[in-house]
C-alpha cells in the first residue's frame, strides 16, 4: 500500500514538474535580484540599515516633496509675474542688464535682450523685439556631496539658482556658463513656440489686469 | 537648496544678540568654505523682486529675513 502511495507521488510530481521548476526559477531569480539591490538600501543582517558607503536608493516620494518645497521657496522669491509665467508656461523670463548684450563679444548693439530660464536645460538669450536667439548659456548647480544619490537639484530650485545668479549677478553667471549656438539643446522650433505662448500669455494678463483691479 | 531635498533650514537667529549673530556668521562661513553661493533675495529701486549675491555676511542687508545657499555654478553642457 505505502509503496503504491509512493509511486503516486513520484508520478504526479514528475508530472507537476514542468509547472513547479519554473515558478522556482523564477522565485530564485528575483531572490538574487533583490539582494543585488540590497546594499543601496539595507539588507544582509539588518534589513533597515543602511551601508555607510551606499548611496541612498531614489525615492519618488522624497523627490516630489523636494520639488513642493522647491516650488513654494521659489514663489517666495520671485516676483508674482514669474511665478505664474513658471506655473503657467514652465519657464521664466529674466531680463537682461547688460549694455551690449550677453557675453564679452555681445552684439545687440544696445537692443534689450532677455533669458528664458528652463529647469535643468541652459539659459537661453534672445533679443527681446525681434526674438531672434542669440546663445544657449549652459550652467549647472551640482552638490557633488550627493546627498541622496543624485547632484542635481528639484526643477524648481534649479529655476531659482539661475534666477538668482542672473538677477543677481549676469556677467559672472554668463561668464561662467559654457555659450553655444541656439539649437544645441534647445529645439529652435520649440522655443519660438514658446516666446509665442508667452506673448499670448502676457497678453491674457494684460486683459485681465482691469478686471484684477476693479 | 539640496538635491532631493529642497529647501533645508540651516541656521535661524536675531542679528541684534550677539549670541544669534555670532553663530549666524560662523554658519555663513561653513557654507561658503563648502564651496556654496550665498544669495538674498531683496526688493530693487523699481520695486521688482531680485537677487543679491553675497560674499561676505556684512554684505547682508540687516534687515534681511533669509540667506539662501545654493550650489555654485559650473559650466554645463
Amino acid at each position: 500500500m505505502l509503496l503504491v502511495l509512493a509511486a503516486t507521488a513520484l508520478v504526479a510530481l514528475a508530472l507537476l514538474s514542468d509547472l513547479i521548476i519554473p515558478r522556482l526559477d523564477e522565485g530564485w531569480r528575483r531572490l538574487r535580484v533583490r539582494r543585488e539591490r540590497a546594499p543601496h538600501a539595507g539588507g544582509g543582517l539588518w534589513p533597515g540599515r543602511r551601508r555607510h558607503d551606499a548611496p541612498l536608493v531614489y525615492d519618488p516620494g522624497r523627490e516630489r516633496r523636494a520639488e513642493q518645497r522647491a516650488r513654494a521657496l521659489l514663489r517666495s522669491c520671485v516676483n508674482e509675474e514669474e511665478w505664474a509665467m513658471y506655473r503657467d508656461l514652465g519657464f521664466i523670463r529674466v531680463w537682461g542688464g547688460q549694455a551690449n548684450g550677453p557675453g564679452e563679444d555681445g552684439d545687440t548693439g544696445g537692443a534689450p535682450y532677455a533669458y528664458l530660464v528652463y529647469p535643468h536645460k541652459p539659459i537661453l538669450a534672445y533679443l527681446a523685439q525681434t526674438h531672434r536667439l542669440l546663445g544657449e548659456y549652459c550652467v549647472e548647480f551640482l552638490d557633488e556631496t550627493r546627498p541622496y544619490g543624485s547632484a542635481r537639484l528639484p526643477d524648481s530650485d534649479d529655476v531659482l539658482a539661475k534666477w538668482m545668479a542672473l538677477t543677481g549677478d549676469e556677467r559672472r553667471l554668463i561668464s561662467m556658463a559654457n555659450m553655444h549656438l541656439p539649437g544645441r539643446q534647445h529645439d529652435p522650433a520649440q522655443v519660438t513656440r514658446d516666446l509665442w505662448r508667452l506673448k499670448q500669455w502676457e497678453r491674457a494678463r494684460m486683459r485681465e489686469t482691469p478686471a484684477r483691479i476693479g | 537648496m539640496k538635491p532631493g531635498h529642497g529647501e533645508v533650514l540651516i541656521a535661524e537667529g536675531d542679528v541684534e544678540l550677539a549670541q544669534d549673530e555670532e553663530r549666524l556668521v560662523e554658519e555663513f562661513r561653513r557654507q561658503l568654505d563648502a564651496g556654496l553661493w550665498a544669495a538674498v533675495p531683496v526688493v530693487g529701486e523699481s520695486g521688482r523682486r531680485q537677487s543679491m549675491m553675497v560674499r561676505t555676511f556684512a554684505e547682508i542687508p540687516r534687515d534681511a529675513d533669509r540667506v539662501i545657499f545654493f550650489p555654485r555654478a559650473a559650466g554645463g553642457r
